[in-house]
């Protein structure tokens, strides 16, 4: 199934349970890695909503995005008890080593760098996520190991 | 002759290590045919000694940490399987000082039991709460918990009880029961390890609270930043109906109560109540104006239950205890324990549960010992992102809602973040700014847009262009963000802000303290 087949089949599941978009627009993005522009009238259709309504939803949460991410997904917690710990110099260190802005992706597509604020992991900071795996005290070393083995794994 | 190990699955753990540390363990036991089981217990909360891997000895559970997987083959070599002498070696779990010192009653099974076992849960007090809760009328469970004086653990301080009975009072077919798990709050993380570590007793609180006040279903809001703790939580939930303790005719009561875990999406106004509720239906999260009441009018416009994790989660223990047991510990009209979170540039960070009334000094020094940089202490962000900083003058006041809220500052969900003296005030305080900007759910113009010239107006002031005036201009904003917003979101940033300002007003380049009230 193409893409807008899969974005479509999920939301039909959802659409009976209710509150279902969000759990509809996980799926959809977990399935995916994002949700496409062109799957939101899609969607729309399967709850009764307008597209604005969806949009709105899609572009309000910080977690969906609609274009893809890199294969590596890693975000830098910016709050307060990592700022504590030198988090400001950890970001500009992974934007130095990815070679990408915040909220951007590496130019060999392969590596996308987020802000988070606050992954729970606030007496072991500072901390990151990469593809939802969390690591804690990072170094500027650590860090360059734990995504050149995010990188290289399969 | 099988010895038990505990290496924990909180995800602060995992984040140092510990699935490594399971699996050689594992291969280590199985090359030295030594007979071993391995439970995945939560963690203690002692997150400076994470990985802290346990050994069931007939003197009691023995503690190392922090252990890393290189470790591993030399702990066998000491005999750490009979709790061996080894320079990990923390000796017994429950004499360690900074565990040992602590009141635990909603965090005593924390890192004791495997999270997801009902019999385990079972084993250690789990679900006497909602057998007593199953032989009383709903008004006198309600009565407990008003007479225990729980007040909501979330922020605001409501108290449960009246909550509780406004909901029960209400008539309407169908009510819910909502926890609010999104703790978005930098520097609290006690919310996530309930859900990791003891995720059936929020499952249990959810329950009584279903029974106390005729809410047949429950949803639990947690964060998309947490999947471990889903992934946990849908695991125990599965396990406590297949044991009859949830689900259709609890335990043959004839009540019912379901559960269903929804998974947010990153913003951190949904932990605001209302905004809660809109996300839930699966819209924008945007804070309703109230009233009505989410008591009244919460989910799909049926009367509801909003609490916050450790609210439910220190349910169980009042019905199974009875409400004075619990009141008995606190002080004024904060009665009970908090689970601090001691966080950010601290040597010794972790979870302490203690009873209201202890101050933050203790908290720093006894519990926390100093900076984790070495450096002093400058400045204390206690309550979130959304709390004021709380300079040394003031860590000698006993932690109590009413005393924190007459110098202007907060406990909220008792999250503590520590800096040092290299902390740029101004820039924390620019940081509190942008942060509301970013996060801002829009309705109000205060918060929308005041958030932004926060921003600006600080970095006139750091930069030195006209600071007098721009400091007047700063504090003014304040003062209509405080007052003119909806939530309090845009209504406490200026508490952050304030604080630094007055309490360091040399990182603003204010050279004589300005002492304006905050
Ligand atoms: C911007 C904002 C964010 C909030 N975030 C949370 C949160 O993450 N968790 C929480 O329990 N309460 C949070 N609250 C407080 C809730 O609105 C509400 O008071 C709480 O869920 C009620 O539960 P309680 O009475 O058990 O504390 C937040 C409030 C605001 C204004
Ligand atoms: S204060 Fe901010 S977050 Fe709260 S309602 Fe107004 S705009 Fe929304
Ligand atoms: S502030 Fe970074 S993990 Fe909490």
């Amino acid at each position: 199934m193409h893409d807008l087949g899969i974005a479509t089949a999920i939301a039909a599941a959802h659409k009976d349970v209710p509150s279902g978009l969000l759990p509809a627009l996980h799926g959809i993005q977990d399935a995916l890695g994002h949700i496409p522009p062109e799957a939101v009238p899609l969607i729309a259709e399967q709850f009764n909503l307008s597209r604005a309504e969806v949009h709105g939803v899609v572009s309000y949460y910080h977690h969906f995005r609609s274009a893809p991410a890199g294969r590596v997904l890693v975000q830098v917690c910016r709050a307060e008890a990592c700022k504590s710990m030198g988090a400001d110099a950890l970001l500009a260190h992974a934007a130095d080593r990815l070679g990408c802005d915040v909220h951007g992706t590496s130019a060999d597509g392969q590596c996308s760098l987020e802000p988070v604020f606050c992954l729970g992991l606030c007496a072991s900071s500072p901390a990151i996520a990469v593809n939802d795996e969390v690591h804690a005290r990072i170094t500027p070393a650590l860090f360059d190991a734990i995504v050149e083995e995010a990188r290289s794994a399969s | 002759m099988t010895v038990t190990l505990y290496v924990p699955r909180d995800c602060a753990a995992l984040a140092v290590g510990a699935e490594r540390v399971a699996q050689r363990i594992a291969a280590e036991a199985c090359a030295r045919n030594a007979d071993v089981r391995i439970v995945r217990n939560g963690s203690r909360g002692l997150f400076w000694l994470e990985t802290l891997v346990e050994v069931a000895t007939p003197a009691g559970r023995v503690a190392y940490g922090p252990v890393t997987h290189a470790d591993v083959a030399g702990l066998f070599d000491a005999g750490f399987l009979a709790g061996g002498a080894h320079a990990l070696n923390l000796g017994l779990t429950e004499e360690i000082p900074y565990l040992k010192k602590q009141e635990r009653l909603t965090f005593a099974r924390m890192g004791v039991t495997d999270p997801v076992s009902v019999a385990d849960y079972v084993a250690h007090e789990g679900f006497a709460g909602l057998r007593r809760a199953l032989s009383l009328a709903p008004a006198e469970i309600v009565q407990q918990v008003l007479d225990s004086g729980l007040r909501g653990r979330g922020g605001a301080a409501f108290p449960a009880g009246i909550k509780w009975k406004t909901v029960l009072a209400a008539e309407a077919p169908q009510k819910y029961i909502v926890c609010n798990a999104d703790e978005g709050d930098s520097g609290t993380f006690s919310d996530r390890m309930t859900m990791e570590g003891d995720p059936l007793m929020l499952v249990e609180g959810m329950a009584i609270a279903g029974i106390a006040t005729g809410a047949t279903e429950g949803y639990i809001y947690v964060r998309s930043e947490y999947p471990h703790a889903i992934a946990t939580l849908d695991e125990a939930i599965r396990n406590a109906e297949q044991a009859g303790f949830l689900g259709d005719d609890i335990l043959e009561s004839g009540r019912s109560f379901r559960l269903i875990v929804r998974k947010a999406a990153g913003a951190y106004v949904c932990g605001e109540e209302t905004a809660l509720l809109e996300s839930l239906e699966g819209r924008r999260g945007i804070v309703r104006a109230k009233p009505p009441l989410p008591a009244l009018q919460g989910l799909f416009g049926q009367p509801t239950v909003i609490n916050n994790v450790i609210t439910l989660a220190s349910v169980p223990l009042i019905l199974a205890r009875g409400a004075d047991f619990y009141k008995n510990f606190g002080m004024g009209r904060s009665r009970g324990t908090l689970p601090f979170q001691l966080a950010g540039n601290i040597r010794h960070g972790g979870l302490v549960e203690k009873a209201f009334g202890l101050t933050l000094r203790e908290l720093l020094y006894d519990f926390g010992g100093g900076s984790a940089s070495g450096r002093p202490i400058k400045a204390v962000q206690v309550g979130g992102p959304l709390g004021a900083y709380v300079p040394e003058s003031q860590w000698d006041l006993p932690l109590d809602y009413e005393a924190y809220a007459a110098v202007g500052a907060v406990v909220g969900h008792g999250g503590i973040v520590v800096h040092d003296d290299a902390a740029d005030m101004s820039q924390l305080a620019r940081y509190a700014m942008e942060f509301c900007a970013i996060e801002s759910c829009g309705k109000c113009t205060p918060c929308r847009i005041g958030s932004t010239r926060g921003v600006e107006v600080i970095d006139r002031i750091t930069s030195n262009q006209n600071r007098p005036q721009q400091v007047i201009l700063l504090r003014d904003l304040c003062d209509t963000m405080l007052h003119g917003s909806l939530c309090a979101m845009g209504g406490m940033t200026p508490y952050p802000v304030l604080s630094a300002i007055n309490h360091y007003p040399e990182d603003f380049g204010i050279e004589a303290p300005d002492r304006a009230a905050a």
